[in-house]
Formats: structure tokens, sequence, C-alpha cells
């Protein structure tokens, strides 16, 4: 990793406990205890190839035994999943965006091609007749697929949170639950800064998104990476995910998609950086992730500090009130 | 859902309600996934872990305001407010367990000590603090072991602001926008209010002639309380709103009726009543409460709405990148 990342002899005692709790950190599974750990591991989400098949969404629940969630018809386009939660670790958000056609990749009007024709052969040469300039005026919708899934944060709030040790961090980098120690406190929940990880109401205990640690063990991806059928789900050790989505989003820069940037990559975010980034066309909050996320536990120190003033004026407020009044008999 | 606007697409564009009636400074233009949320309300109930934070302050001001009262001698007031934090702490932990998705885990609690999870470090105060307490009652009740009763009022009076002020901290270590952007507010807040219920509690089971510190305590707290909620309103900005509407602005409202009503009540009229210093204990104690489940609703309206995590993270990203580049912001 380029990242710098305070390794001289002075600042590196100081720095050690601001790392484990923001910042850039290279290793968080040596961190966390693994010696000897394999590369840590990710997901790049490239939306530009989703074609919203929703396989990903199926092989996870296949793989993993995921209970059903409920069926609903909800008018947000091709999306009844509706958002990741503790029976939906990965979820394919669609979105409908009139645009002007003209800015879209393909601006071709083929509204006056007579299909018929064409397959007669009586009206050879329509396709591609059409000024690119036609467009302009009329609307064009641009539809964006994405999947979403639990981003494996490098500083994660669910796994700093958790009272039990329940979530731990893996040896792979990833983020799971130990769901024989979960006792269902729900903390996690609203610590986490994307709104994946959930409780199941009848069972108690969180679930999420393990990255399939039973297949990583085995040598396999994760069902969902494997069941992509356009690679957009991509697997693989984080730092060659990491160049290759640099690659991508200039290539993608240079065919004139200028809308595409990466979301999640940088190992000085909010987070550390994700274990599981993507590639987006538009801004995250249209996807609905949060655009700017940052760990709680990045703030923790200060929450405490604030947390003694306040015990101390505390304190010493009541020590103020026992005090006898100046002027007045003690024991009043 | 999908709408057009002014050159800028988004699917469940909103904007901000009439409704509002001070500027906020943060611009009001957001975008979102069909106004879905983005985070993850919490899945407590609100009667467990407000009742929580309620019970966990009356008990940890309480053993404070115990040990003054021992120390000075007012033994009527000591036993009372020893007696009300044994049985807080443990309807706070029966609350706390109650909530558990899995409760007979409960004991996993302690299965590790983690500085990072302020449910853990509070799990180890409340196993410290909670046996202290109920000593320093027994003790009194009873007349029996004077010495470890002491030792205990001592103990607990020690641990007792930390049970007060950590709920604050517990809260504010999640993503919950009205919570985590109140971090340095919030610990003063649940301080004061706590002592609302402590000094509340005191008026209420202590003869008057003793009360005199439970007084002045009530009215210190309730400048503290209005002056501290104040504040965190402000400085949160458009979050502040999820204080100040619905229900937790219902329940903010009346909490500062009754705490204000009860300090002012107790100091005026409850060094001649004992009527007026039960009631005005009473509404101290109300306020206190409403004041916990207040922020607890504001909490879960700023998760519910994607804006209250969209426009605060927008307009950092923007002060941010005009440090860095000031010239991208003309």
């Amino acid at each position: 990793m380029a990242q710098d990342t305070d390794t001289s002899g002075a600042g590196r005692r100081t720095g050690t406990l601001r790392r484990l709790l923001s910042g850039p950190e290279p290793e968080p599974a040596e961190d966390a205890g693994h010696t000897g750990a394999p590369a840590r591991v990710g997901f790049f989400t490239d939306t530009s190839v989703c074609i919203g098949c929703k396989a990903c969404e199926v092989a996870c629940k296949e793989w993993n035994a995921i209970p059903e969630d409920g069926i609903d018809l909800t008018g947000m386009s091709y999306d009844n999943t509706q958002s990741l939660g503790a029976s939906t670790w990965r979820h394919v958000a669609f979105i409908e965006q009139n645009v002007v056609a003209a800015s879209l990749p393909s601006a071709q009007d083929h509204s006056d091609v007579d299909v018929f024709a064409l397959a007669s052969g009586t009206e050879p040469g329509t396709v591609g007749a059409t000024e690119p300039g036609d467009g302009a005026e009329r609307d064009g919708v641009r539809w964006l697929m994405s999947s979403d899934v639990c981003k494996h944060c490098t500083h994660a709030a669910c796994l700093d949170v958790c009272p039990t040790g329940a979530l731990v961090r893996t040896e792979y980098g990833t983020v799971v639950v130990q769901q024989d120690v979960c006792n269902g406190c729900g903390y996690c929940v609203p610590a986490c800064p994307y709104g994946v990880i959930d409780q199941r109401k009848d069972d108690g205990r969180v679930f999420k998104c393990t990255m399939c640690y039973d297949r990583l063990g085995d040598g396999l991806e994760p069902a969902c990476a494997k069941a992509c059928p356009t690679e957009s789900i991509q697997f693989g050790p984080l730092e060659e995910l990491r160049e290759r989505a640099a690659e991508r989003v200039e290539q993608l820069h240079r065919r004139g998609v200028t809308s595409a940037r990466l979301y999640g990559h940088e190992p000085d975010d909010g987070v550390g950086g994700d274990g599981a980034f993507f590639l987006l066309l538009d801004e995250p909050e249209v996807y609905g992730l949060p655009p700017d996320p940052v760990v709680t536990t990045r703030d923790l120190p200060e929450m405490w500090r604030h947390a003694a003033y306040a015990a101390l004026g505390l304190v010493g407020a009541a020590a103020a009130v026992f005090l006898p009044l100046p002027g007045r008999r003690s024991g009043r | 859902m999908t709408e057009t606007g002014n050159g800028r697409v988004g699917t469940g564009r909103r904007r901000r309600g009439a409704r509002g009636e001070r500027l906020m400074v943060e611009r009001a233009e957001f975008t979102s996934y069909y106004g879905r949320p983005i985070l993850k309300e919490p899945t407590w109930s609100s009667v467990d872990i407000a009742g929580y934070f309620f019970l966990g302050g009356l008990a940890g001001a309480g053993s404070v305001l115990a040990a003054g009262a021992q120390l000075t001698g007012r033994p009527a007031t000591a036993r009372a407010l020893k007696t009300s934090s044994a049985l807080a702490i443990a309807g706070s932990a029966a609350a706390l367990v109650h909530d558990l998705g899995r409760p007979g885990r409960f004991a996993n609690m302690l299965r590790v000590i983690k500085p990072t999870s302020p449910m853990s470090v509070g799990s180890w105060l409340l196993a410290g603090y909670g046996p202290a307490a109920a000593g320093a009652c027994a003790s009194a009740l009873t007349g029996r072991l004077p010495r470890l009763g002491t030792l205990a009022t001592v103990g607990a009076a020690t641990l007792g602001p930390a049970v007060a002020t950590y709920t604050a901290v517990l809260a504010a270590d999640t993503a919950t926008p009205a919570w985590h952007d109140a971090h340095r507010h919030l610990p003063f807040v649940f301080a004061a209010s706590a002592t609302c219920a402590a000094s509340g509690m005191a008026l209420v089971a202590s003869p008057v002639h003793e009360a005199g510190p439970a007084r002045r305590a009530a009215v210190a707290a309730c400048a503290a309380d209005l002056a501290a909620t104040e504040m965190m309103t402000k400085q949160l900005g458009l979050v502040g709103e999820t204080y100040e509407q619905g229900k937790a602005g219902r329940l903010m409202h009346t909490a500062r009726i009754l705490t204000t009503a009860g300090a002012l009540g107790a100091a005026l009229l409850g060094g001649r009543s004992r009527t007026a210093a039960v009631l005005g204990g009473a509404a101290l104690l109300a306020g206190s409460a409403l004041t916990r489940f207040g922020v607890f609703e504001a909490g879960v309206a700023s998760a519910r709405d994607p804006k209250y995590t969209v426009v605060p993270q927008r307009s950092r990203m923007a002060s941010r990148s005009e440090e860095t580049d000031p010239a991208a912001s003309a």
C-alpha cells in the first residue's frame, strides 16, 4: 500500500491507538492479533457493468441459507428487496433517471426505426441514420444498478462497539458475527455508518454478510461474486482490486463516462477504507450510500473526555450544594 | 418517485418543508434513494433503553447526593437516596437485560473488556457499582455492618458519576446523527438530567429540614439541563431540529416545563411546604425521564430521515474541499 502510515520510530507508539480507531491501517488482521495472516481480501463492485439480474442476491441467500424476509412490490423500479438487513446481505439498487438523451453514452434515437421493415429488407439502412443531435430535446432514461453489500470497513464501528466480542476481524481482514456469542444487544445496528447490520427480530441476534467466510477457507470466492455473470462483483486481494478499479475508472473516463467515480477505496477516508468498495456512476447518496461516512469510534476519546468533565462537574456541583451557605446555619 | 430537477437528476429528491420556522445554515436540497433511510434506526425499545438511561442517572447521581447527605449529617436523605439508587440500578440492569435479543446470554457482556465499546465499559461499571449501591442500601436500612456500609457508600459515590454519564457516550458512539453529532454536549445533558432526577428523589423522600442541599441541587441541575440542551440543539444545526420536532420535540418541550416548574417550585416553596417539595421532586423526576425519552426519539428520527445523514456529510465535504482548495468553492 502506497499510503503513508507513519512507521518512523518516534511517532509510532503515539500513533498506534489513533491508528486503531481511525485513519489508514494497512494490516487490520495483524492488528487484530492474526499472525501470518493471508492478504486482505475484498469486493470491488463495478456498477457500470451491473445488469440488475440479482443473481448475487439469490446466490447469497442460497449459500448462506438466509430465511425469506418479506415479499413486497415496492414501486421502486425493479427493487423489491429494498435494503440490506439481517436477512439480506446483497441488495441490488435500481435507479431510473430521466436525463437528456444526448448525454447518454448511446445517444442515438431509434424511435423511428421500423424493425419489421428492416427484417423484411424493404427499408435498408435506417439504423444510425438519425443525427446524433436529434435526441437533445427528447428525454432519455438512464438506468443505474448497483449491488450493495457490507463494506467490511477497515475501522468497523459494529466491531468496535460490540460489548461481547461477538463481532470479530477474521484473518482475511473481513468482519464477521460469531453467532454463538452474540446476545442481541443491538449496539452494532445504529453504530454502522452504512446501515448494513440488523437484528433478526424472531431470532434476537444480528446478522450480516460474512464475505462467505466458510468458502474463503476452502479457497473459493464468495457466492455472490461466483454467481455474477458480468463480473460486476469482483473478489480478490484488496490491493489488487484497488489497482484494477483505478484502471477501470480511468478507462471509463477515456471513453467519456465522466460520471464514473470510486467509492470507499481510499485508505484515509472516514472508515479507513472499505473492504468492499464500488465504482459508481452518480453521487453515493443516489444509491442510498452515505457520501462521507465516518467510524463513530474516531471521536470516542473525545466522548470519554467530555463524559469525564461532566462527571467531575456533577461531583463539584454536589459538593457545592452540601457546603454550608455563608450566613446560614448549617444543617438546614 | 423519479424526478428531474434543475439539471441535476436524482431519485427521491426532497425539499425541506415550509414548516421549518428558522432558517438553517445547511443547504436544504439533497438526494436519496427513494427517500429511504441510509442508517438503521436503533432496534432498542424506547421504554427499555430510555428507561435504562433515566434509572442509571437517578442511581448514579443519587449515590453522590447520598454520600453528601451522610457526610453532612442528613441520615433520612442518605437512607432514602441509597434505597432509590439500589432499586434504580436494579431496574436499569433489568431493562438492559430485557432489551437483549437473547436475554439468556446476558453474561456474555462480561466476556471481554473493550474500551472501544461503551456498553462493555458500562457493563463492568454496573458490575462494580451495583453491588456497592446494594450494599450501601442494605446497611443503611438494617443498620448492620456500618463500616462496610460506609465503604459501599463511598464506592457507589465514586462510581456514581460515571454511571450517570457513560450512557451519554453509549448513545453518542453510534452513527445516529442526533446522538453522535452531539457527543460533546450529551454527557452534560445526561449529568444534569441525572442530577435533576436524584435531587427530585431527595425532595420526594426526605424531610423538609434536611432538603436544603436537594433544593439547591435541583436549581443548579435544572439550569445546567436547560443550558446544555439548548447548546446541544444549537450546535447540531440542521440535525438539532430532531430535538424540536415531532415526538422528540414534544417530549423535550414537556421535559423542560416539568424540570423548570419542579426546580422553581422546590426552591420557592419546598422549604416551607412538604407537599410542594414532593410535587416539585416528582416533576423533576418526570422531567428527567422525559428528557431521556426525548433524546432517544430524536435519535430515532435522525436515523429515519436520510436528510440528516446526507446534508451534514455533504456540508462537511464542502468545507473540507474549501480548506484544501479555496478556488474550487468560488
